[in-house]
């Protein structure tokens, strides 16, 4: 009996020393950067093998059911993007002179032109993180050159930016976090606002627009590029309700994303001002 | 292989498999409903073999859950140890217990964690919207336990038949 009680009283000393241990490492996570590196160094040799074992099943899946797909349906799919490669290609075709005639005014202007943007595709690997943290998990990581706070966008408009790295993997936070504010502007107006996340992946709240604005549902928001890090004129979110709350400050305008936040497989990574490799 | 490596191996792998299960993508509409498989399995251990789990185990899942879930360091690391805590304390009258109050126990020690989290998430200013969805997985977690036992009663079985 007498062990037992002993290693009872130690048991509690324990749970206290491992408290006390707990509650530091949280203070000091939450207040500043040092632990990143410990979480990075572990994040990439013992986590991301889990997570690409857990996940295999999901991609094969995926993959089997791409090559089982009847003849008919990639046909048509054949043909859809056949089509729609035309229409981009008209489209490029046009915009090859706009691009050469803006480089010229702004030559006239002597200001500074675009450089260009290099981008490298990523695969999502997984989604499903804390669920009250908007955040995916991509395959690419400082390996690839992705570096923290980059631009992460998919087909229809931007994501979030980059706010983990590790050696093969990174973690982005999506714009709709509550946590994530980027600037943005309107493309028609020019009215400068910031977005901000608010936990809904189909919603965000645009902030500080006076009630007087110009703004009106179905605007599209584009990034205006102010703080230097998404790369300008990307779009970003449709204006979905703009509610005039007179004898407040502010009006309250909500958007919704253009990219698909909670369903994009494939994601694009951007370095601004590089030249674009062919 | 002697028993001592035996139980570390068997233990180790059973949470390392249930570290798997909790980062195993669901759709979204299935996410609050993911049960705590960590923390399932390091109850049972907890339960049933108090001398060969401790809190330095537990302490280290939680870490390595804390870096695979995104959330704080220490944050799971401390939940966990907190419910180890409370099995190993009290494995003797725990096990005598039958099956559903086992459960019950189960989802009152996960509410702790749960509600010690919420607190957290106060301070850290990141609160969920839907108590209900939030609490979730615990109620889950408790349905799941009587089959949750049974499996690890069988692994516990194979694998290290001298404590049966």
């Amino acid at each position: 009996m007498q062990s037992l009680f002993q290693q009872n009283v130690s048991l509690t000393l324990r749970l206290i020393i491992v408290m006390i241990t707990c509650i530091t490492l949280m203070t000091i996570d939450h207040r500043q950067q040092t632990l990143n590196s410990i979480r990075s160094l572990i994040g990439s040799y013992i986590i991301y093998p889990l997570q690409y074992i857990v996940t295999i099943p999901v991609r094969t899946l995926d993959h089997a059911s791409e090559s089982l797909a009847s003849r008919r349906a990639l046909l048509t799919e054949n043909e859809q993007l056949r089509t729609e490669n035309l229409q981009l290609q008209t489209q490029q075709l046009k915009l090859a002179s706009l691009r050469q005639e803006n480089a010229r005014l702004r030559e006239l202007l002597h200001s500074s032109s675009d450089v260009g943007e290099n981008t490298l595709v990523a695969e999502v690997i997984t989604v499903d993180q804390d669920f009250y943290k908007q955040q995916i998990i991509i395959n690419k990581g400082e390996y690839h050159g992705v570096y923290l706070g980059q631009a992460v966008i998919d087909a229809s408009g931007v994501m979030g930016q980059i706010i983990e790295v590790n050696r093969h993997s990174s973690a982005a936070l999506l714009i709709s976090d509550a946590s994530h504010a980027l600037p943005l502007q309107s493309n028609r107006s020019g009215t400068r606002t910031i977005a901000q996340g608010k936990g809904n992946p189909n919603e965000l709240d645009l902030l500080h627009i006076p009630n007087n604005t110009g703004l009106q549902p179905g605007d599209l928001m584009i990034t205006s590029g102010l703080g230097g890090r998404f790369p300008p004129n990307y779009p970003v979110a449709l204006v979905a309700n703009v509610v005039i709350q007179p004898g407040k400050q502010f009006a309250k305008v909500t958007a919704t994303p253009t990219a698909r936040l909670d369903k994009s497989r494939e994601v694009l990574l951007v370095w601004p001002n590089t030249p674009p490799q062919k | 292989m002697n028993s001592a490596l035996r139980h570390f191996w068997t233990i180790n792998l059973t949470l390392m498999v249930a570290l798997m299960l909790t980062l195993f993508p669901l759709p979204n509409w299935a996410e609050p409903f993911r049960p705590e498989w960590l923390t399932l399995a390091i109850i049972y251990w907890c339960m049933s073999l108090p001398k060969a789990i401790g809190l330095r185990t537990s302490f280290t899942f939680g870490v390595l859950l804390d870096i695979a879930m995104g959330t704080l360091l220490g944050q799971h690391a401390l939940g966990i140890c907190i419910i180890a805590y409370i099995f190993l304390k009290n494995h003797q009258r725990i096990r005598l217990y039958p099956i559903v109050q086992q459960g019950f126990i189960v989802m009152i020690a996960l509410l702790i964690k749960q509600i010690l989290f919420l607190w957290i998430y106060g301070i850290t200013k990141r609160a969920p919207e839907n108590l209900w969805l939030y609490f979730m997985p615990s109620i889950i977690s408790m349905l799941l336990w009587p089959w949750v036992y049974a499996v690890m009663r069988d692994i516990q079985g194979r694998f290290l038949p001298a404590h049966r």
